[in-house]
């Protein structure tokens, strides 16, 4: 496999945090939250900052996480204490966020350039890539994403295993029963969107020591992103179960960024990539909807004109 | 068991729409009874229950359950006392979490959720146990989601995560007014078998004249947001619907029962 598309799945790896966080929020609290953008570019201001005052990079990626942890809280009080629409809700969040990450950083852009990263030691552990019959697979790199984000994976299917977790799901699935069993919603909410966004800062902690630099725009259409992962996942690997489907997350965020990387080999220009991710969402989205219609009026047509083929 | 005293409820007030959907109810039921509901549409059967659930909570006067004051306790913080089944078989119960999640999630109902696993052998065992009570050969599909399960088995599963915890309270909300009527006599029964397994103190809101008069050991009759009649036990054996009408009438000084609703039924 050539560099590129080698670089397309590294990416994958490390925004499929991105995707399970979105996954948290879209499909097991039934919220669509906006905050991810600004949590994600809080994420990468945070870890930069730290990193450049000289933190370790696993505390600087671990503040990260807490700081999202943190906006994620917020959009959940707005929304549920201050009965804010959920839309609205991740909305000011997210704006608010853009000028905080500015006084975090001091400026629009923070390069990390010759810091020690996440990124860098995954480097010195000099895993070779993998290659089988002359074709390089896999970056060593990758390799650790891989089992990063599954030992990740397996975190989250535990904690929606546990009766906390339990409460969670069953918030999304049917709030008027779990409150009749003593959970308050107000709680299981905010607790979810916290999660979420603090994945999602992980993931842009990620992405800044991956790239080398952290940018106040670098939250734009994350949330874009995240749900193209993960309806894009869902209906390539299927979502039968908890466990199938954080999975399916991240292989929808790989196969997200495989396609963006051969629209870019095609000649596809990189400012037009918001507009394919737009179309991807758009297409995962309504095809499903569409197709059950045709078949529906196929079965009705065939049962109605039985008789004209026989 | 529970006491309702001078509870008041009033929407909309001060508007055109206002309505007063309970006036100065008081009612006391002791541990163990069993307790019908019925009254025409607006008489505030849901109001009522909603009251003792925190759904909702009242403008005036004191719910006590178990002797404990629960009247400004949201619907979490007094749901360790009640266990409720709705109408909708859809309501009870998460559609897309698993039979044994279901069960998992009321087990833990009213107490502190920690991180360990919500199901875990020990508690597969108990809710199979539990499962082949319903007789609907649940007990060997925990891992089916729910959503899966037909109304009548959606049904019999709330009732089961409504009750296996014994709660002060069961509140059973026109429970088998969306079933058909083979499967709501299944849900009848079921009611009455658990019910007299655990000794729970009931109270069941129903369309139903013969279910009212068939079911329980005490018959309340609402009205206009007020209780206008309370038959006891031994009263009440005697009694048929028609009675029930009658009686109705010279509750409300000859004003004759308008709901079609009941006499279909």
């Amino acid at each position: 496999m050539n560099l590129a598309l080698m670089g397309a799945i590294e990416q994958g790896l490390l925004f499929g945090i991105l995707a399970l966080g979105v996954y948290l929020t879209f499909r097991i609290l039934n919220v669509p939250d906006l905050t991810v953008d600004g949590s994600f570019a809080l994420g990468g201001a945070m870890a930069a900052k730290m990193i450049i005052d000289g933190y370790n990079p696993f505390v600087a990626t671990a503040a990260a996480f807490v700081v999202g942890c943190l906006a994620g809280a917020f959009t959940g009080v707005l929304h549920t204490k201050g009965k804010v629409n959920a839309l609205l809700a991740g909305i000011l969040t997210m704006i608010a966020l853009y000028s905080i990450n500015l006084r975090i950083m001091g400026k629009a852009n923070l390069p990390l350039l010759r810091e020690d990263t996440l990124f860098t030691y995954t480097k010195d552990l000099g895993i070779p890539n993998l290659v089988v019959g002359g074709i390089t697979w896999l970056t060593g790199a990758a390799m650790v994403f891989i089992v990063g984000i599954l030992i990740l994976k397996l975190i989250i299917d535990w904690f929606l295993h546990t009766d906390l977790g339990l409460d969670l799901r069953a918030t999304g699935d049917n709030p008027k029963m779990i409150r009749s069993f003593g959970v308050n919603t107000d709680s299981t909410t905010i607790i979810g969107l916290a999660l979420s966004n603090g994945l999602v800062a992980v993931s842009g902690a990620w992405l800044a020591q991956y790239q080398g630099f952290a940018d106040v725009g670098m939250g734009i259409g994350m949330i874009v992103i995240g749900l193209a992962s993960v309806i894009v996942g869902e209906v390539l690997f299927g979502s039968s179960s908890i466990f199938r489907v954080t999975l399916a997350v991240i292989g929808g965020s790989i196969v997200y960024r495989l396609v963006i990387a051969l629209a870019l080999q095609a000649g596809l220009n990189p400012s037009d990539l918001k507009l394919i991710t737009a179309l991807i969402v758009i297409v995962a989205l309504t095809v499903p909807t569409i197709a059950k219609g045709i078949f529906k009026k196929q079965a009705v047509r065939t049962v109605k004109g039985g008789s004209d083929r026989a | 068991m529970l006491n309702i005293s001078g509870v008041n409820k009033v929407f909309n007030a001060g508007t055109v729409n206002e309505k007063i959907a309970l006036n100065n109810v008081r009612l006391q039921v002791k541990s163990g009874e069993f307790i019908t509901v019925i009254g025409s549409n607006g008489a505030g059967k849901s109001t009522l229950m909603n009251i003792i659930s925190g759904g909702m909570l009242p403008d005036s006067g004191t719910v006590t359950i178990d002797g404990k004051n629960v009247t400004r306790l949201g619907e979490h913080q007094r749901a360790n006392l009640i266990g409720r089944v709705f109408q909708d078989p859809m309501a009870g119960t998460a559609p897309n979490m698993t039979i044994e999640e279901n069960l998992a999630i009321a087990l833990a109902r009213g107490k502190k959720r920690t991180l360990g696993f919500g199901v875990n052998n020990q508690k597969r065992e108990l809710f199979r146990e539990q499962l082949k009570l319903l007789d609907q050969g649940l007990e060997n599909r925990l891992k089916t989601k729910v959503g899966f399960l037909s109304g009548g088995q959606r049904q019999a599963l709330s009732l089961l995560m409504a009750t296996f915890t014994e709660p002060k309270i069961l509140l059973l909300d026109e429970h088998t007014a969306a079933l058909d009527p083979k499967r709501a006599q299944l849900i009848v029964d079921l009611t009455e078998k658990i019910v007299e397994r655990h000794k729970l103190t009931t109270i069941m809101v129903t369309h139903n004249m013969d279910q009212a008069l068939n079911m329980g050991n005490r018959l309340l009759m609402l009205h206009d947001g007020g209780i206008i009649l309370d038959i006891p036990d031994e009263k009440k054996r005697t009694m048929k619907a028609q009675d029930l009408l009658k009686a109705f009438e010279a509750a409300r000084g000859g004003e004759a029962f308008s709901e079609d609703r009941f006499l279909l039924t």
